[in-house]
C-alpha cells in the first residue's frame, strides 16, 4: 500500500481497522508500566513527592506542541497538495491537542502552587501556552462556524500555519526571556540534567501519551470521514426528494 | 507508597488527567456509534453510494 492508496478514505478506513487494535493495546501496555513506574519512582530532593505530577504534566505539554505540528503538516497538505484527508486529519487533531494542552496548563500550576507559590504567572511560558490554548478553541470554532467544508479547511489551514509562529515562542522562552517556568532539562545540549530514576518513567509516559494520541487521532479521523459521508449521503437525499 | 505534604496536588492532577482522557475516549467511541447509526438510516432509506455500494460499508 502506497502514499497514494491513503488518499482514499475507504481505503484509510480499511488499514486504520486493522493498526487500531494493535496501537490501543500497545498504548494500554505502555501507560500501565508508565503508570507503575511513576508511582515506584523516588521523591525528588527538592521537590518531593511533587515530581510524579512531571510524569503527566511534561508528557501532554510536549504533545500540545506536537499535536499542531501535526496538524501544521496537515495544514500543508490541505493548501499545496490538496490530501483529500489532510483537513480530516487536522480536524480530528484539534480536540486532542486542546485536550492536552489543557492538561498541560492545570498539571502545570497544580505544581506550581507547592513548588513556586502561586498557580499561575504571567511569564512567556505559562503565557505562550495558553495563547497556544487559545488558538486550538479558535481554530475548533472556525472549522464549525464556516458551513462549506472546503471553505472552513482553507480558511483552518492558514490559521493553522500562522499559529505555527507560537510553537518556537513556547520552545525558546525560557531561553529568550527571564521565565518562572524553569529552562529545558531533557532536550538541551549537553544532555539531560534530570536523574535516569525520573528520566526512565518519564520517557515511558511520553511514548505512552504519544501512542494513545495517534490511538484517538486515528479513530476520531475515521468518525471524521463518516461524518463527511453521512454528510455526502444527506445531500444526495434532499437532492433526490427535490428533483 | 507516601505523597508527603502536597498529596492532594498529586492526587487531583492524576485523577483530572484520567478524567479528560476517559471523555476523549468516550467522545470517540459515542460520535463513531452516531455516525455509524445515521449511515444505517440512511442506508435503510435506500440511499446509496455513488461507488453502488451501502451507506454502512465501512471499506
Amino acid at each position: 500500500m502506497t502514499l497514494t492508496d491513503l488518499a482514499n478514505p475507504t481505503k484509510f478506513l480499511a488499514l486504520s481497522a486493522r493498526i487500531l487494535p494493535w496501537l490501543a493495546a500497545a498504548t494500554a501496555v505502555l501507560l500501565a508500566i508508565g503508570l507503575y513506574q511513576s508511582a515506584t519512582a523516588p521523591d525528588d530532593y527538592q521537590q518531593g513527592a511533587t515530581v510524579k505530577i512531571m510524569f503527566i504534566h511534561v508528557p501532554n505539554a510536549w504533545l500540545s506542541m506536537f499535536v499542531w505540528g501535526v496538524m501544521s503538516v496537515a495544514a500543508l497538505g490541505t493548501l499545496v497538495w490538496r490530501h483529500p484527508l489532510a483537513d480530516v486529519a487536522a480536524k480530528s487533531a484539534a480536540p486532542i491537542g486542546a485536550a492536552f494542552t489543557f492538561l498541560a496548563l492545570v498539571t502545570g500550576s497544580l505544581w506550581g502552587r507547592p513548588m513556586w507559590g502561586t498557580y499561575w504567572e504571567w511569564d512567556a511560558r505559562l503565557t505562550s501556552v495558553l495563547i497556544l490554548f487559545l488558538m486550538y478553541l479558535g481554530l475548533m470554532a472556525l472549522w464549525r462556524a464556516v458551513e462549506d467544508p472546503s471553505r472552513a479547511a482553507r480558511a483552518a489551514a492558514v490559521l493553522t500555519l500562522v499559529g505555527a509562529i507560537n510553537l518556537p515562542i513556547i520552545k525558546f522562552s525560557v531561553d529568550w526571556w527571564n521565565t518562572l517556568h524553569q529552562p529545558a532539562s531533557v532536550f538541551r545540549i549537553g544532555g539531560p540534567t534530570l536523574d535516569r530514576a525520573f528520566l526512565v518513567p518519564l520517557f515511558v509516559m511520553a511514548i505512552a501519551f504519544t501512542l494513545l494520541f495517534l490511538t484517538l487521532h486515528l479513530a476520531a479521523m475515521r468518525n471524521e470521514i463518516l461524518r463527511r459521508r453521512v454528510r455526502s449521503l444527506q445531500m444526495m437525499q434532499a437532492n433526490s426528494r427535490a428533483a | 507508597m507516601s505523597l508527603g505534604p502536597y498529596a492532594s496536588f498529586i492526587v487531583t492532577a492524576y485523577a483530572l488527567v484520567a478524567l479528560v482522557l476517559i471523555l476523549l475516549i468516550g467522545w470517540v467511541v459515542v460520535d463513531y456509534r452516531s455516525q455509524t447509526q445515521r449511515l444505517r438510516e440512511l442506508d435503510a432509506s435506500g440511499i446509496t453510494r455513488r461507488s453502488g455500494r451501502g451507506a454502512t460499508e465501512l471499506t
